[in-house]
């Protein structure tokens, strides 16, 4: 993994052998420029990267591929989100080069949330290619200067690939080689799903590293600060793929009342601690949900500052 | 077989509001035994139109007739002396009997009794589940015999997404993940070699997505 493949930032800092950190931020419902620069403003010079969801759980938000322009206009660098939900190939491959045209150097490759979650359930679902196609297919255009259908492209989009991964989704002994799937199909990174299971996902690592994967791939581990008791509920209860034990659970409710989300962000600080010694654990993602202010001190407080400049 | 659902009574009704005289057209292919558009769901339907057209003071003739098939020119040519003596006809076959109805006697209307839904079978005594999504190039060799075009809510051909819980999918805890079925089937096989296999993006022109389909044996072409 020396030779740079896309020059992205992220990428400059993996391959320093930097522990990374990254952040999200989910543009406005709306064209509100101002909201969006609230969002991720904050995170400025704080992550390596900062990835923009694509109508993330299905709602409509101001598109990925604009909110990602106007962070690289404002200095930060977006790891723009991609989902196969909403667009064909024809559509999948002329935003690639869009993007890569507007300074975008680093892609997140998703399926996507299904259209039911959302506040258009009634959409037709595309689902023209899947996520893994999709990694393939922008490592073609990117290593082969080829479109899908082998046509030469003018200019090839050089970008820093990345897939995500759920290791607490069933079925559970599947999930590892799915991770090595995406990483045979031209994954550089990998973004996980928000982790609180620690147990289980020390034994995912565990068998990652045992293949090999993480001297392949660079593997950030994903973490979500618990805001409220409500928000660990709804999660352990409402959200599909994600494992919220119990007792982390019951650590927030004993925190009592008015700190609770202190608890949940000590919590939230141990786990990157933690990570930063796991083997095959290469950087952290932080999905702060609608809590994109307390990301400096979050990242203060974890001994994450200042961040590499390379 | 083709399977379909009834559609509101209110709905058909509405689309026959000022239509005096009726010809009901069943069929006795898969509607019938879907339970959905045979005999006797005509005779239901015509009873509950002509008591519904009592009740609101504008009653209905209405003709009862069950066809062999209506996707087939020869079974529809059977009603073609007593087609035009009606205001209107109402089929309870699949989409495709309304069509060929249509196809075959321009001058008459026609209006679809059923909301056609999907290829599939029943599961359970009153319950149907779609199998296959008539894409054109039956991939499902690839999958140990199910498929994940019909099956997985996102089509995924490398899946199963992070969505995958207690092996349902992540859209209702009603719906089974195929993904599920399809990795615990190949595992327990010890066919992993099999599953980890990078499968390529599918050409949708055999679907729908290549626009409307023909299908043409040359050797049954008269």
């Amino acid at each position: 993994m020396s030779d740079l493949r896309s020059g992205s930032n992220l990428e400059k800092v993996l391959k320093a052998g930097h522990f990374a950190f990254t952040g999200e931020c989910g543009p406005p419902k709306g064209a509100n420029l101002e909201h969006l620069k609230e969002k991720f403003m904050p995170l400025k010079d704080i992550v390596d990267a900062v990835n923009i969801t694509d109508n993330q759980t299905a709602v409509v938000r101001m598109s990925s591929w604009a909110a990602s322009t106007i962070l690289i206009q404002n200095g930060l660098e977006p790891n723009f989100q991609m989902v196969c939900r909403d667009r064909n190939r024809l559509a999948i491959q002329s935003d690639i080069l869009g993007v890569y045209a507007m300074g975008v150097r680093n892609m997140l490759c998703l399926s996507g949330d299904h259209q039911s979650f959302g506040n258009h359930p009634q959409a037709k679902n595309v689902y023209d290619i899947d996520s893994m196609q999709l990694i393939a297919l922008v490592k073609k255009m990117r290593d082969e200067g080829k479109f899908m259908n082998d046509e030469e492209i003018d200019g090839p989009p050089r970008l820093f690939i990345g897939a995500a991964s759920n290791p607490f989704a069933d079925p559970f002994e599947f999930r590892v080689y799915r991770l090595a799937m995406k990483i045979a199909a031209g994954a550089d990174f990998i973004q996980t799903q928000c982790i609180y299971n620690m147990k289980k996902f020390r034994e995912f690592m565990k068998m990652a590293v045992d293949m090999g994967l993480h001297e392949k791939c660079h593997i950030l581990a994903g973490v979500t600060p618990m805001k409220s008791v409500g928000m660990a509920q709804y999660m352990a209860k409402s959200v599909p793929g994600m494992d919220v034990p119990e007792a982390l659970i019951q650590r927030l409710r004993d925190a009592g009342k008015g700190k609770v989300a202190e608890e949940g962000i000590k919590f939230a600080i141990e786990q990157i601690e933690e990570f930063k010694e796991m083997e095959g654990v290469a950087g952290v993602h932080l999905m702060a949900i609608e809590w994109e202010h307390r990301v400096p001190e979050i990242a203060e407080r974890a001994g994450m500052l200042p961040r590499p400049k390379i | 077989m083709i399977v379909a659902n009834p559609k509101p009574i209110s709905e058909i009704l509405d689309m026959i509001k000022d239509l005096k005289k009726i010809l009901i057209l069943g069929c006795k292919g898969c509607v019938t035994v879907c339970n959905v558009g045979g005999a006797k769901e005509v005779g239901i339907l015509a009873s509950t139109l002509k008591i519904a057209r009592i009740k609101g003071g504008n009653p209905v003739d209405i003709t009862e007739r069950t066809l062999e098939r209506q996707c087939d020119p020869e079974y529809i040519a059977q009603v073609k002396d007593i087609v035009h003596d009606f205001d209107g006809v109402i089929s309870m076959a699949c989409g495709v009997g309304p069509q060929f109805l249509s196809e075959a006697y321009p001058k008459q209307r026609f209006f679809p009794a059923v909301d056609t839904t999907f290829f599939g079978g029943a599961v359970q005594h009153g319950i149907w589940a779609e199998r296959c999504a008539g894409c054109g190039t039956c991939i499902i060799h690839y999958f140990d015999g199910m498929c994940p075009i019909a099956r997985c809510s996102k089509s995924l051909m490398n899946g199963p997404c992070g969505g995958s819980a207690g092996g349902k999918c992540e859209i209702s805890k009603d719906v089974d993940c195929i993904w599920d079925m399809i990795v615990r089937k190949k595992m327990e096989q010890g066919r992993l070699d099999d599953l980890v296999r990078f499968k390529p993006s599918k050409d949708w022109r055999t679907a729908r997505d290549g626009g409307p389909r023909r299908s043409i044996r040359e050797e049954l072409v008269i």
